[in-house]
Parts: C-alpha cells; sequence; structure tokens
C-alpha cells in the first residue's frame, strides 16, 4: 500500500481561503494559491479545497480558484463543494485539478458517480460522506439523507467511486479524535481507500486514524498554520508512522 | 526544447503542459515534429484510444523512427498491445504487452511510494531509484519491458524511445519535476 497521507483542508469562498463556524462569520484567512503552496512545501501529500461559495455571495468561481493553484502547487489537489454535474467536474479537472469530491449531489442521484467514473476514471472521483451515529447527512450536514453510512459507502464503490472521505459530524471541530469504530467499520465494508475527517486534535489522534485508514483530512488542527503541518509530520515520525521524505 | 501533448478528451491535461513550462521546455501542438511526445494519462482506456484518433498512428510512427515519448499513468497503458479495462481495448502496441486490474489491496491505488529498479541497466530506473512518486491507478502493465517497480507494481517502462511511468511526475513535487527534468535532458 501506498505511504499514509496528510491533506490539509482548505475552505474556499470568493477565492480567498475563510474559516468560520458551521459556516458563519466567515473570516478572510489567506489566499489559496499562497496557503495551498505553503502546505505543499510543509510536506502536504495532497490538498482538499472546498468550496463553500454556495453559502455566500461569490463572483470567483471555483474553476478560477483551481485554475491559479494548479500554477503554483506540484502535489495532488481536489475540489469540493457545488459539482452537480460531469460538465462542473470536468471544468475543474481541466483547470489542474486531481480529483473532484461529491457529496448531497451524489445523494440526491447516484447515478451522478457512475458518469463521473466512466467519463474521468474512479481515480479522479472522490465521495464525501458525512456521517453521524452512523447515518449519512446531506447538504453541509444539516439534514438526514435517510442512508446508512456502511450501506451508502458500498453503493458509492459499486457505482465507481474512487475514494471515500468520512468525516464524522459529531468530531468535527472537536480535537477530541477521529471516529474510529466508524472509520474501522468502513475499512471493513469497502476495497476502496478512505480519507478520514473529523476530529484530529494531536498527533496520536492522527496516527490512531491511519491506522484504519489510507489518509487524515486535517482542518481545524492546523489552524492555517503550514508550520504546524512540519511539526505534525516530525510528531508522527515519532510515533512510528512511515510518511514520504517530503519535508 | 519543444514537447508536444496527445490530447483525447477530459483530463488533467494542463498539470502536464504547467509542469512543463516550468521546466523551460516549450509546448506545441507538432505531434510528430516536436522533440519530446507526451502521452498524458487521465479517463478510462476506450475513451483515451478513441479520443486519440489520428494521434495514434503519429506516435506508433515517432515510436518506429525512435523517436522520444514518454507516456504518464494510462498514457503507459495506452502503449501497450491491450487492455482489460472497459471489458477489453485494443492499444497503441508500442510495447508487448498488457494492461491488467490491480488485486489484494485497495483500488483505486492512490498515494505516494517508492520506485525501486527492476534491472541495473537502466540510467532512468537507477535514477528514480528510492524516490517517492504520485500514484492513482486501478490497472498496471505487465510487460517483460518493466525496469523498475513500485511495491511489485510496474512503474516505469522502457521500450526503444518509449517510456513510460505509472505515476505522476507532474503532480510529484521536487521528485517528480526532477524526473522530468531528466527526461527532457535525455531528448
Amino acid at each position: 500500500m501506498p505511504l499514509p497521507r496528510l491533506i490539509p483542508c482548505l475552505d474556499v469562498a470568493g477565492g480567498r481561503v475563510v474559516k468560520g463556524v458551521k459556516f458563519q462569520g466567515l473570516r478572510d484567512v489567506g489566499d489559496p494559491v499562497e496557503l495551498g503552496a505553503a502546505y505543499s512545501d510543509g510536506g502536504a501529500d495532497e490538498l482538499v479545497f472546498l468550496d463553500i461559495s454556495a453559502t455566500v455571495d461569490s463572483k470567483v468561481s471555483a474553476v478560477d480558484v483551481a485554475a491559479r493553484v494548479a500554477e503554483q502547487v506540484t502535489i495532488p489537489f481536489t475540489f469540493g463543494g457545488g459539482i452537480r454535474t460531469l460538465q462542473d467536474a470536468t471544468a475543474l479537472l481541466e483547470a489542474g485539478a486531481d480529483k473532484i469530491s461529491v457529496n448531497s449531489a451524489a445523494l440526491a442521484r447516484p447515478e451522478l458517480i457512475e458518469e463521473l467514473a466512466r467519463a474521468l476514471g474512479s481515480q479522479a472521483v472522490v465521495v464525501a460522506i458525512d456521517t453521524e451515529g452512523g447515518r449519512v447527512r446531506s447538504h453541509a450536514a444539516t439534514r438526514d439523507a435517510a442512508r446508512d453510512t456502511v450501506e451508502w459507502a458500498r453503493e458509492c464503490e459499486q457505482r465507481g467511486a474512487g475514494e471515500l472521505l468520512v468525516t464524522s459530524i459529531d468530531r468535527d471541530g472537536t480535537q477530541d479524535g477521529y471516529d474510529l469504530e466508524q472509520l474501522a467499520l468502513l475499512r471493513d465494508a469497502v476495497g476502496l481507500p478512505v480519507i478520514a475527517s473529523g476530529g484530529a486534535g494531536n498527533a496520536q489522534h492522527i496516527a490512531d486514524a491511519l491506522g484504519v485508514s489510507q489518509a487524515a483530512l486535517l482542518a481545524s488542527i492546523l489552524h492555517e498554520q503550514p508550520a504546524r503541518l512540519i511539526e505534525l509530520r516530525a510528531e508522527l515520525r515519532a510515533l512510528g508512522v512511515p510518511l514520504r521524505d517530503a519535508a | 526544447l519543444n514537447v508536444a501533448i496527445a490530447r483525447y478528451g477530459a483530463g488533467n491535461v494542463r498539470s502536464v503542459e504547467l509542469a512543463l513550462r516550468r521546466l523551460g521546455a516549450d509546448v506545441t501542438d507538432d505531434l510528430a515534429g516536436a522533440d519530446l511526445a507526451i502521452l498524458p494519462g487521465v479517463g478510462s482506456a476506450r475513451s483515451a484510444m478513441e479520443g486519440l484518433g489520428a494521434s495514434a498512428d503519429v506516435l506508433r510512427e515517432r515510436h518506429a523512427a525512435g523517436k522520444p515519448i514518454l507516456g504518464i499513468c494510462l498514457g503507459l497503458q495506452l502503449a501497450l498491445d491491450e487492455s482489460e479495462e472497459d471489458g477489453g481495448v485494443e492499444g497503441l502496441g508500442i510495447v508487448p504487452g498488457r494492461a491488467v486490474r490491480l488485486h489484494g489491496e485497495r483500488v483505486p491505488r492512490i498515494g505516494w511510494a517508492a520506485v525501486e529498479p527492476a534491472t541495473s541497466v537502466s540510467d532512468v530506473a537507477l535514477r528514480a531509484s528510492g524516490e517517492a512518486y504520485w500514484f492513482a491507478h486501478s490497472y498496471e502493465a505487465k510487460t517483460d519491458a518493466t525496469v523498475a517497480t513500485s511495491e511489485g507494481h510496474s512503474a516505469i517502462v522502457e521500450h526503444g524511445s518509449f517510456t513510460g511511468v505509472q505515476f505522476h511526475p507532474e503532480k510529484s513535487g521536487a521528485a517528480g519535476a526532477r524526473f522530468l527534468e531528466q527526461c527532457l535532458s535525455r531528448v
């Protein structure tokens, strides 16, 4: 298996990286290209950009941001948020993104996963699953999607998804540790790589998550500080996690 | 130095182009005459072969004339005789062998992994030795032309003037840039 991956996640809106609590009171914390490049230099294995422009009034498209990121960042990156059609996804890949991530649109119309996988290859198609108590949440986790998380994960795999990005909603932002039980259930249920998200508070949490999944998404733990990523990599190495020799 | 990229539809060709420009190469549309032709790789085998159209013959002629071609990921697999993907697809037939589905681990195989030489006679493989590159694939090449492997999977293939890599050098940070630079320096 390839090496475990650390993946910083940046929320973008209006062409800027933003931070807020539950999409409220968004604060501008930097330029996506500068922050992305700094994380890349700091040893990120991949990046995820989550476009939350749908929640704010924006004139800068996600495609523009992806195109700018591709000019400076030389590691793989995923773009998610607001992708509803194959055209949306294709435009992002043509701009330079390596993968796209779909969530609510796939829940509303699961055939979308097949359309994306057929045209773009499974390796480019990430399905993001927001989960709480073994059930899937949709629409930025505000609604119950009336689906069992493990069953939905299996369906995503059958339909051609290439990776699952699994966020434990009740852990998200808490820094109390990942939901290892849920991640282990998914590891056993599907043969796809799983990216764990939600709950990272320290290096041990991340090491534990990488024991049951292939990658860890890092959001609030980094506080938009690339230097924190460099520290975390050193701490994880000291815990015996085999990371690539990047920074 | 000019480089032409074979275009065959949807996919991340822009990253390859940006990586080459960063290294000072000029990107042209002249697939037959360029110093180096690149067969990039994103998408599925069938749609890629259909999308290649007339470029398929141009690439075969380049190889027959001994002009360098670099195949990346699916671009490597397309150069083989055939692929298992999409129920079986005929490839370019530039390199003897076939692309088969990965088994026995998480598929797609996504992430960074080290590359090791499979032979001591390949300069390309020796220079890549020990470096980690970024992979994203569900199929792999089965061919005697393999000169380097990654976790037992074919990672670099050389056959005449064709070099194929299963990883994405354009997305493999500094190690990938070094690899591409070497490819450019050899043409």
